[in-house]
């Protein structure tokens, strides 16, 4: 689904991934962790097309296509989406008006018809009942005024009503508490876990691991992998730490 | 009220970022005055989306207790100017929202002069403008506070946002007090759509001009939320808008 070859990219000129490479199947979940400045975001950010993180050799094939190639826009109509660490407030646009333009965008896109308007808030009544979140939330503005936890929430409804091949997570689990972790993960498994999908989490922390079991568990250090496992890496590296697992 | 016969110029203050040839065959512009009697209240909303150049000058006298709520369109095709002096009583209450858009090579202001007289009096400016091409949009804001009006608020929630670099937009809010016990604030900002913003809504399949759109719609709607004909004012914002864009 998913290949990473060679990547380098910058950011204001600063190398940050530096040949790195990695393959995603359908089907699988993958997991990568790593020390703070090791290039996590910037990876979920470059594969998302994000203005200013600049491509400097490698390639990335999505589907099929050339994703470099594409538009941020033009990406996400692809089937790759991208949950942001930081999701961001739009005042005065609404949750519901934004997820069904959005929505209706990607469709257009790829030549499928519009979904009206009861259709779609069917969907997102379904997808919100699932992360939990009052549907009442989603006629507000966009993350406006939502806790920490409620934007994490938030940013899987999104995942749920546009239903990615590919779906980015990065620190999804930060500032979620125990039970908002474990909605998450359900959530993430509700929505991803099927044969034709691919997940690709971003974290620093095992805990998430525990109810989305990954199948591979790669370590990023100085803008490239450096070790590769099952689960039992997550494991190891909680127990012994980045320095001494990455060596 | 009375107005000079001849032209201002650029050294007269409130005409400083004018387009005085626009101006020229619309002057002297004829004031209209609106008196509010205590206790009243009353409304306007004004919306000029016309291709003619337009100025207005608006004298509002309220008196103690009354209050206006003023709500402003100005997207004509051409020269666009509103001038509001406010003149308020004891515990009165002025409500101003104004959006602004100007493409081409237009401009497009408000001035505002607003006279807190007597205590306890209550002022409120949003303007929202939007400038495009080699636009400009003006705001230039005076509020007074006499002595002894005491228990005054006043303020003025001023943004523009800029769609191309060649755009410009002067925003000038000003604090004249003169009495001790006054609550005034002014918050000022001249920006272009936020690039994370952007961003992320790319990011969920919003193709960059219907972000553009979006944000913009909201933008603009902050001047009109609350109006008593919020629904038709915003319906004529956002026509205005797709003009513009």
């Amino acid at each position: 689904m998913l290949t990473i070859t060679d990547l380098h990219a910058t950011v204001a000129d600063k190398p940050i991934l530096k040949g790195l490479s990695l393959t995603i199947n359908a089907g699988e979940v993958h997991a990568i962790m790593g020390p703070n400045g090791a290039g996590k975001s910037t990876l979920g950010y470059t594969l998302g097309g994000r203005p200013g993180y600049e491509v400097t050799g490698g390639s990335v094939e999505f589907l099929g296509q050339d994703l470099l190639e594409l538009e941020p826009h033009e990406r996400a109509a692809a089937g790759l989406f991208l949950g942001f660490q930081y999701p961001v407030e739009i005042p005065g646009v609404s949750f519901v008006q934004f997820l069904r333009e959005s929505l209706n965008a990607q469709r257009k896109s790829r030549g499928e018809e519009p979904l009206s308007g009861g259709d779609f808030l069917k969907l997102a009544r379904q997808q919100a009942a699932l992360l939990k979140l009052d549907m009442d939330m989603l006629k507000r503005p966009v993350n406006v005024g939502f806790s920490g936890g409620e934007k994490k929430r938030a940013e899987m409804v999104q995942m749920g009503i546009l239903d990615p091949k590919l779906a980015i997570l990065d620190e999804t689990d930060s500032g979620l508490d125990i039970d908002a972790l474990r909605i998450v993960g359900d959530g993430i498994n509700a929505v991803m876990r099927k044969p034709d999908k691919a997940v690709l989490l971003i974290t620093h922390y095992q805990r998430l691991l525990d109810y989305v079991k990954p199948d591979f568990v790669h370590v990023l250090a100085g803008g490239r992998i450096v070790r590769t496992g099952g689960p039992e890496l997550a494991l190891e590296l909680e127990e012994r730490g980045y320095e001494a697992v990455a060596a | 009220m009375t107005q000079a016969l001849a032209l201002p110029t650029r050294k007269d203050e409130d005409f400083r970022y004018a387009d005085l040839a626009a101006l020229a065959p619309l002057w002297p512009v004829a004031v209209e005055t609106i008196a509010v009697a205590a206790g009243e209240r009353g409304s306007l909303a004004l919306v000029l989306d016309g291709s003619e150049p337009v100025a207005r000058e608006i004298a509002i006298t309220l008196g103690d207790g009354a209050s206006f709520d003023l709500r402003v369109l100005n997207a004509p095709a051409a020269y666009g100017r509103v001038a509001v002096r406010v003149e308020l009583g004891a515990g009165a209450e002025f409500t101003l929202g104004a959006a602004q858009l100007a493409g081409g090579d237009q401009t497009v202001e408000i001035v505002t002069d607003v006279l807190h007289a007597h205590p306890d009096a209550i002022s409120r400016q949003v303007v929202r403008s939007v400038a495009g091409g080699s636009a400009t949009a003006n705001y230039l804001g005076k509020v007074r506070v006499a002595k002894g009006a005491d228990g005054t608020d006043g303020e003025q929630s001023v943004r523009a946002m800029l769609l191309d670099r060649t755009a410009t937009a002067n925003a000038r809010p000003e604090l004249e007090i003169f009495a001790d016990d006054v609550k005034c604030a002014h918050g000022c900002a001249v920006g272009e759509l936020d690039a994370n913003s952007l961003f992320y809504m790319a990011q969920r399949g919003l193709p960059p001009e219907l972000a553009k759109r979006l944000m913009l719609q909201a933008f603009v709607a902050e001047a009109f939320t609350g109006a008593a004909d919020e629904e038709a004012l915003q319906a004529a914002a956002k026509a205005a808008l797709e003009r513009l864009l």
